[in-house]
Order: structure tokens, then C-alpha cells, then sequence
């Protein structure tokens, strides 16, 4: 089976599919790398469930990608040709998140690979800077 | 700034939205800043925060609230002139927040100032994260349709459009940055995120 690369959340994962043109994803693979669960009731999470029509979702060979992607307002973007495909963040759970005011957290290295979180600083004001040299 | 700062519980982070540590390791030996200096190559922050276009700054309180939200600054005012945005008076009231002389903005100032992320600009993100891991696969044709498409869906988001041109060999400070520059005027649609408050 042939293998497509998802890039998601800042990270790199593999899943096998059957037809690159019509991506799908195990149900397994869809609890472990993006979180939700497919129950009778919909894709949960947590408490959260979010309805979704499973003749739609449900395929032979596993969860139809795009039916997916759009059931969560996730944007999905696929070049076939290499085998990889994109999977951004909604925007709902971007703008809920900033909506909250809690400052999304991040992780990123420095110069020398250390890692830094935003909340390693709690407890103190931060000036959040974000610049670049082009 | 930060170390006239630092000992009233203040920190700065700065991350670089850069191709490659590389990018940003000459400023940063350059200030050898005693605060955490971070490189974020796959634009995760702009993509947490909304953010168009740097420089911008966020203020995040002792608890991790935003008490300002994503505001174009500049640490000086060379750009003053192009940009219309004076570092002094954002500097200003930085140092009166800081040492709680001044409120920030309340929740409800927050929230309305804050613009909050469309699923067009999302849908462009994913197609910048395509791009990018297409170029450093060295797909760079296949990357570029992803690139121009990511420009298509968000054309003010400078971070994708011009954070790409050098990976796309374009030059950032060149010819195809003020097309979007003259572009933007004529159209009125703003490059950065400012907050219009009254002066401090």
C-alpha cells in the first residue's frame, strides 16, 4: 500500500493508504496522531462530540481524509504527485483559543537546540517578539 | 530594555520566523540576548497568534493572559516613515505596564482588538506548510504552485508571502516585495496588525 506523508500540527507522520487520490486514515491512526475517536454519536473528544454523516466518513479501507478534515474545519491541502498532504488548524479552534485570552502555549528551540516553553515563564510579564531578517 | 526590566519581573521572548537557524544566528550572537531567543521554522507562532507579518509583539501577563494582543512594533524608528508607527510611545507604555504604573488594555479591549483567524488564512497556512516541505524535498516546481496559491488565499499575510522569497530565490528586500508593498497601498489593505489607542 502506498504511503502518504501528513504534515499536521507541526509534526511529520505516515499513513498508508490505498488510493492516493482519495486519501484515507485508520480510525487507530486518527485517535493516536489527531485525537478523536469515532463513536456511534460522532468524532469525540473528551466529552466533545461532533456529528458527522458515517456514510460519508466510513470507507472499506479506512476514514475518507477529506470527510474528516472538513467534519473538524481543518483546511487540507494535497500535492499526489509527491504523496504528501497538509492538514492546517481550523480556525474555530484558533480564534476559540485566542477568544479565551490564555496566550497559546508553544515549545521552540534555540541557537544551540535547547528547548524553551512560553509557560516556563509564568509568573512574569513577557514581551512576546516575533521578527525575521527578510 | 529587557535589562532595565528584567529584575521587575520581566521577561522578553523573541522568536525569529526564519527558513533556517542560520537566518537568524548573526542577530542573534549580534544582541547576545540574555532572554530566550527562539527560531521558528515552521511559522508555528504566527499560526498560534493570527500574525500577517513581523515585527510583532504580544503582551502576556504573569498568569498567561494576553493583555495586548499581536500589534505590529518596531524596536526602533528607522521604518517610522513607511509604517507610521512610533516604537517610542509602544516603548512607553511597555515600561509603565511593566511596572504597574498603567493597566494594559482590559479583557474586553482585548478581545476586540484582537483579529482572529479565518479559515482562508488557515487554508493558506496549510498550503505555506505544503510549500515549505516541498522545497526542502526538493520539489521546488511543485512547491512554487503551492507558494502562489498560498499567496492567492491570503495576499496580506507577508509571513507567507515574503518569509518564502528567498527559499523561491526571489529577494525579500527587492522588486517582488514592493509589488505587495504598492499593491497594498493602492488597495488600502494594511501589511501589519496595529492597535489605534489614545497616545500615551
Amino acid at each position: 500500500m502506498p504511503t502518504l506523508t501528513l504534515l499536521h500540527d507541526g509534526r511529520v507522520d505516515e499513513i498508508s493508504v490505498a488510493d492516493l487520490a482519495r486519501p484515507t486514515i485508520s480510525p487507530e491512526q486518527v485517535e493516536s496522531l489527531l485525537g478523536w475517536e469515532l463513536k456511534p454519536e460522532g468524532l469525540c473528544k473528551g466529552y466533545m462530540c461532533i456529528p458527522v454523516d458515517q456514510d460519508d466518513l466510513v470507507r472499506e479501507d479506512g476514514l475518507d481524509l477529506r470527510v474528516l478534515a472538513d467534519a473538524l474545519q481543518r483546511p487540507l491541502v494535497t500535492e499526489e504527485k509527491h504523496a504528501v498532504a497538509s492538514l492546517g488548524a481550523s480556525h474555530h479552534d484558533r480564534a476559540e483559543a485566542l477568544d479565551s485570552l490564555d496566550a497559546p502555549d508553544f515549545t521552540l528551540p534555540d541557537l544551540a537546540g535547547n528547548l524553551h516553553s512560553l509557560s516556563d515563564e509564568r509568573g512574569k510579564k513577557v514581551l512576546l517578539v516575533a521578527y525575521a531578517s527578510w | 530594555m529587557y535589562e532595565e526590566l528584567a529584575d521587575e519581573g520581566f521577561t522578553v521572548i523573541t522568536v525569529g520566523i526564519e527558513r533556517s537557524p542560520e537566518d537568524a544566528r548573526p542577530w542573534i550572537e549580534k544582541a547576545s540576548p540574555q532572554h530566550p531567543s527562539l527560531i521558528d521554522i515552521e511559522h508555528l507562532v504566527p499560526d498560534l497568534y493570527g500574525m500577517i507579518n513581523v515585527p510583532t509583539v504580544v503582551w502576556i501577563d504573569e498568569e498567561g493572559r494576553i493583555a495586548r494582543p499581536n500589534d505590529a512594533s518596531f524596536a526602533s524608528n528607522r521604518f517610522k516613515l513607511l509604517t507610521g508607527l512610533d516604537s517610542k510611545r509602544h516603548l512607553r507604555r511597555l515600561r509603565a505596564w511593566v511596572r504597574g504604573d498603567a493597566p494594559a488594555l482590559t479583557p474586553s479591549e482585548v478581545r476586540k482588538h484582537q483579529e482572529l483567524p479565518t479559515a482562508v488564512e488557515q487554508e493558506a497556512r496549510a498550503e505555506f506548510t505544503l510549500a515549505w516541505w516541498l522545497s526542502r524535498e526538493g520539489h521546488d516546481e511543485d512547491a512554487e504552485r503551492h507558494y502562489e496559491r498560498a499567496g492567492e488565499l491570503a495576499p496580506h499575510d507577508i509571513t507567507i508571502r515574503r518569509g518564502s522569497m528567498r527559499t523561491r530565490g526571489l529577494n525579500p528586500m527587492g522588486f517582488a516585495f514592493l509589488k505587495i508593498a504598492i499593491k497594498s497601498a493602492l488597495t488600502r489593505t494594511p501589511l501589519y496588525r496595529r492597535i489605534e489607542d489614545s497616545p500615551a
